[in-house]
């Protein structure tokens, strides 16, 4: 697709129907947790769209946000690279190599300046720049230099947008995140470990649809990030009932009861997992039985024990729980404060997982 | 039956675990309302059903409660889409797959005719454009 044609040009010279591009549009807005009132404007404002370049630069990581986004199901990764975006640079999907790469890279920076999209995952070594390079260039230099000319950074995945697993506790390369570098441009954090693909393509489209999307304090879009896993979660009424599982294999447990005894971390948890839910909306980790890691969240590697219930209040927490529940949203929010106070208490002391953690006994 | 009417859903079995959120009878009752503004005002509603938290089991058990009516028709675009007017008429359930089968979203719409079904504009034109250039190389080759 030719870089000067619109979107709708373009899928009416290959034939695509008007009726599959209203499809693509409702599949669309229900990725971004749009209401269906939006389809037409999404329509008319893709069809417009010119492909703008989008360049991916990937520091410290683990290519799980990359493996994450090219098994989207809702826009498939053909879709967004070929109809909607021009990927002018990802190591791991381009097929250049070395020279050529980079060459392509510094390309889409002269010839869009000031306009393309720049895409970070992997957290950026802070002490010694030379724990990790591309072309021999180190990470913090070359984030520095495609930034100056880019017209708004999506920090992809945990590590771009909070410094991630590199940052946990020792942190030996002196990890940092992508808005600890840059201060000047607008910048959407997509946190996950890794974020769910739909999520990922969903931020990139509302973005080219409608602009800057309304953020959270951490920099997160409202539409994805906007309520906790707890809030959406299905197990939810057990929770408002004062019904938990003690352990893995209890009658709780295989009753279906709420984790929350478990570690889960959906109280403290901003994320869409509990109703976009991953691979192809099969499931999420709750449904699966195994409490929410808290993985969205910044340094959630060193919150405590994944599984010793540094969440659980001192007191009755069946009480807590029912009066939480009876008294709405007032004391849901604060027992959620109580819940992130506490969190934070176990961050500042660096609790460390022990096989104990590991038998549950909480 | 509850104290509307409303048949009490059923839960699957497949999935004695999973404890009902709640939200299967206000849907239905959503669906009703809007039934009946479509009928005061003609106003159209869209529900993705996406965008509501349901437990294992209680899809399946809203699409069993909607049941299938008079109209069942199957698109072929970017994949196959499946548009079912339900037993209650006016109410449409809209299931997109991807070409891998894969279900990429699901709406209930009420209204007369689902917008997608229609033909539409840009396709009425382009094929009179085709219809216009075969008749026009028939005339040519005759």
């Amino acid at each position: 697709m030719s870089k000067d044609k619109t979107l709708g040009e373009t899928l009416q010279e290959r034939g695509i129907s008007r009726r599959s591009f209203l499809k693509f549009c409702a599949t669309t807005a229900s990725m971004m947790a749009l209401p269906p009132t939006m389809i037409p404007v999404i329509a008319a404002t893709l069809e417009k769209l010119r492909r703008p370049s989008v360049i991916w630069l990937s520091f410290q990581e683990c290519t799980g946000c990359t493996e994450s986004l090219t098994r989207s199901h809702s826009a498939t990764i053909e879709e967004l690279i070929f109809d909607t975006i021009s990927l002018d640079y990802h190591h791991t999907l381009q097929a250049a190599a070395g020279t050529a790469a980079e060459h392509a890279r510094e390309e889409a920076m002269k010839e869009n300046h000031g306009s393309y999209i720049l895409v970070v995952d992997g957290s950026i070594p802070g002490e010694n720049n030379g724990y990790s390079t591309i072309a021999g260039i180190s990470n913090k230099d070359m984030l520095l230099d495609v930034a100056a000319g880019a017209a708004a950074i999506v920090a992809i995945g945990s590590c771009a947008a909070f410094g991630g697993i590199p940052k946990a506790d020792p942190n030996p390369t002196g990890a940092v995140s992508v808005s600890d570098l840059v201060k000047d441009k607008p910048i959407v954090n997509v946190p996950g470990c890794p974020p769910i693909p739909a999520v990922i393509t969903g931020v990139l489209v509302q973005f080219l649809t409608f602009g800057l999307p309304e953020l959270d304090q951490l920099g997160r879009p409202a539409a994805f990030y906007g309520k906790s896993i707890h809030d959406r979660c299905y197990r939810r009424p057990f929770y408002d009932k004062g019904l938990f599982a003690d352990s893995f294999d209890d009658e709780g447990a295989k009753k279906g009861w709420c984790l929350f005894k478990l570690g889960c971390k959906g109280p403290t948890t901003y994320n869409a997992c509990a109703v976009t839910k991953w691979n192809d909306g099969t499931s999420f980790p709750i449904e699966a039985g195994h409490p929410c890691l808290g993985c969205s969240e910044p340094d959630f590697w060193d919150a405590g024990s994944f599984y010793k219930a540094l969440s659980i209040p001192t007191g009755d927490i069946g009480k807590t729980a029912v009066y939480a529940g009876t008294a709405g949203l007032v004391a849901g929010a604060a027992l959620g404060a109580s819940l992130r106070a506490r969190k934070q208490s176990a961050v500042k002391n660096h609790e460390r997982v022990t096989i104990d953690d590991l038998d549950q006994e909480s | 039956m509850t104290a509307n009417g409303m048949p009490a859903p059923a839960f699957a079995a497949s999935a004695p675990c999973a404890p009902p959120t709640g939200n299967l009878v206000p849907l239905l009752h959503e669906i009703r309302h809007a039934l009946t503004r479509w009928l005061e005002q003609g106003e159209e509603h869209v529900i993705d059903l996406r965008s509501i938290p349901l437990a294992p089991g209680e899809e399946d058990s809203l699409l069993e409660q909607l049941g299938a009516g008079e109209v069942n028709a199957r698109l072929s675009i970017l994949g196959p889409s499946d548009i079912i007017e339900t037993r209650y008429p006016g109410a449409w359930l809209i299931t997109h797959y991807n070409e891998n089968e894969s279900i990429t979203g699901r709406f209930i719409e009420v209204c007369e005719v689902p917008g997608i079904l229609k033909s539409q504009a840009d396709d009425i034109r382009a094929g009179l454009e085709r219809l216009e250039d075969q008749l026009s190389y028939a005339e040519t080759t005759a």
